[in-house]
């Protein structure tokens, strides 16, 4: 089997190459493990933002704390639609835990008083 | 006012170029900033791939601007925000805010980290009416991912820049329908990782050698025609196709915002639309230094950081070795000094667009960075780099893009002439 991608781990952006249960384009041991979820099961980080109650910000920035399965992307993004948080919030305070039993939060990215 | 050095701009560029010229022994450092915080486009940009080279690890960019910010504090830089920098000489910067009107700053050196902004439509010259909903990608970021604004709900993407891709990605995830990204260019001016990411992910097309080539609509968008180009960019009669849209992102390049600086006399380059630096970074304008998108438009924020180190450092070596030193012979900068030294340039050759910095000071040792953007992707090149007419160095790559900057690592030693790079595609 052959499968080209982009490794998407770094913005180096390596052209992997797998043929056959040999990687080849890849700079470094990560690019391996990606391509390997990549086959068997892809996820990916999110990046979004929540409401936020403060004096000078409407919205605080979120993202996950691992990357979760590709298919749960799209929900877990609608989770963030109903959380409304009051400031002060702190980089790093968890905003919503355990996405979908997956162990994998939600995470602020900044500190808004 | 009074203060040692002012860095115009709170962005990445001007705080890691304030916490390196305050960690170098510069007493006081004054960062001045139109917006009413630190972190400058880093704020908007709430996805993650930030701080790789860096910090060895993937931030997003609040993230990655908060670590400057409270280093910024912790050592003691002063900041004076929602001030807008009317005027920059070496010796006095003028600016403005609400609260003290005009501002005089007595300063010994200033370093440039005003940034860049976006081409707009006007400067690729759409043709056809002028209806809401054509907006530039960064700015849609910023009614997004700031001000919690929807911006529309059926999405056309003009130009495959790392904005734009990130911009389809989020809108899809926001609940917009992104319909294709369109690209003038047969290649795309984004990083690999980001039209697999942006695009391919959500099943996004990306037309190449295709442009918008009219706009319709009285007060909303409601559609563009796209065409497809040929080689030499030109529009391919038969080709038109309209597509029913409210709203349409333009992600088509970005300029160093340099009005202050051509103000001030500096002298800009006309390929990067940034000022003429010596490996100091400083300008043409002895004093007066520049960092970041100010100088040219970067693809990472990690080599804005380390490009704005460099340059806070040599902004404080100017300020305790000649400014406040009592030796007027010593100088570490070249400004003015072309009797006593050749003034070396440097030379973009055979498909590089430019190179950066564009003159080499000699009268110390150590080391010299070259940056240099190849014109249009090669597969499989060799750079080579010319001291006048000799060889210096060779290096092959296996690929090289335009929207991947390169750099190369050369010895002062080695250079006694003009240097010029240029690169041989192998077939
Ligand atoms: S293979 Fe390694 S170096 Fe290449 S993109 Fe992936 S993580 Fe980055």
């Amino acid at each position: 089997m052959k499968k080209e991608l982009v490794c998407t781990v770094c913005p180096l952006g390596c052209h992997l190459v797998w043929e056959d249960g040999i990687l080849s384009g890849n700079n470094c041991a990560r690019g391996y493990t990606f391509m390997i979820d990549e086959l068997e099961s892809p996820k990916r980080n999110i990046s979004s933002t929540v409401k936020i109650i403060s004096n000078n910000h409407r919205l605080l920035p979120v993202k996950t704390s691992a990357p979760i399965a590709k298919e749960l992307v799209k929900k877990a993004v609608r989770l963030l639609m109903d959380v409304e948080l009051s400031a002060p919030i702190r980089l790093g305070d968890v905003v919503v835990s355990d996405i979908f039993g997956t162990g994998v939060d939600f995470i602020a990215t900044r500190t808004i008083f | 006012m009074q203060t040692d050095l002012v860095v115009v701009g709170a962005g990445p560029a001007g705080l890691a170029a304030a916490i390196a010229a305050k960690k170098a022994g510069v007493e006081r450092v004054l960062v001045i900033e139109r917006d009413s915080e630190a972190g400058g486009i880093l704020n908007q940009c709430i996805h993650s791939g930030f701080g790789l080279s860096y910090f060895n690890l993937e931030l997003t960019g609040p993230e990655y601007a908060t670590r400057f910010i409270e280093q910024a504090m912790d050592i003691g830089i002063e900041f004076l925000f929602d001030t807008m920098v009317l005027s920059v000489a070496t010796n006095m910067v003028r600016a403005l805010n609400a609260n003290d009107g005009n501002i005089y700053v007595e300063c010994k050196a200033v370093v440039l980290a005003m940034g860049c902004r976006e081409r707009t439509r006007f400067a690729i010259a759409i043709p056809g009416t002028r209806p809401s909903g054509v907006m530039t990608a960064g700015l849609a970021q910023r009614y997004i991912n700031i001000e919690g604004k929807i911006i529309g709900k059926r999405v056309i993407i003009l130009g495959s820049g790392d904005i734009g891709l990130i911009m389809a990605r989020r809108l899809t995830l926001e609940g917009a329908e992104v319909l294709a990204c369109v690209e003038i260019m047969p290649y795309s001016s984004g990083l690999s990782r980001n039209i697999s990411q942006c695009l391919d992910d959500f099943e996004i097309p990306l037309l190449l050698s295709h442009t918008v080539t009219e706009i319709h609509g009285k007060r909303r968008l409601v559609g563009v025609t796209i065409s497809q180009v040929d080689e030499n960019r030109r529009i391919i009669e038969g080709t038109d196709r309209y597509i029913e849209c409210d709203t349409l992102l333009l992600s088509v390049g970005l300029i160093p915002e340099n009005e202050l600086s051509s103000d001030a006399g500096i002298l800009l380059d006309d390929v990067t639309k940034g000022p003429i630096v010596n490996d100091y970074n400083e300008t043409s304008q002895r004093g007066v230094f520049a960092s970041g998108n100010v100088l040219q438009v970067h693809d990472l924020v990690d080599f804005v950081s380390l490009e704005a180190e460099r340059t806070g450092r040599a902004a404080a070596k100017y300020i305790l070795d000649f400014v406040s030193s009592t030796d007027a012979n010593r100088r570490v900068c070249n400004a003015d000094q072309s009797e006593q030294q050749p003034e070396i340039h440097t030379i973009a050759k055979e498909n590089i667009s430019y190179l950066l910095p564009q003159r080499i000071v000699l009268e110390d040792h150590g080391d010299v960075d070259i940056f240099f953007r190849v014109k249009q992707p090669i597969r499989k090149g060799i750079v080579v780099v010319y001291c006048g007419d000799k060889e210096l160095l060779r290096l092959s790559k296996e690929y090289l893009a335009p929207g991947e900057m390169q750099l190369i690592n050369l010895n002062k030693q080695d250079i006694t002439d003009d240097i010029s790079v240029e690169v041989e595609v192998l077939r």
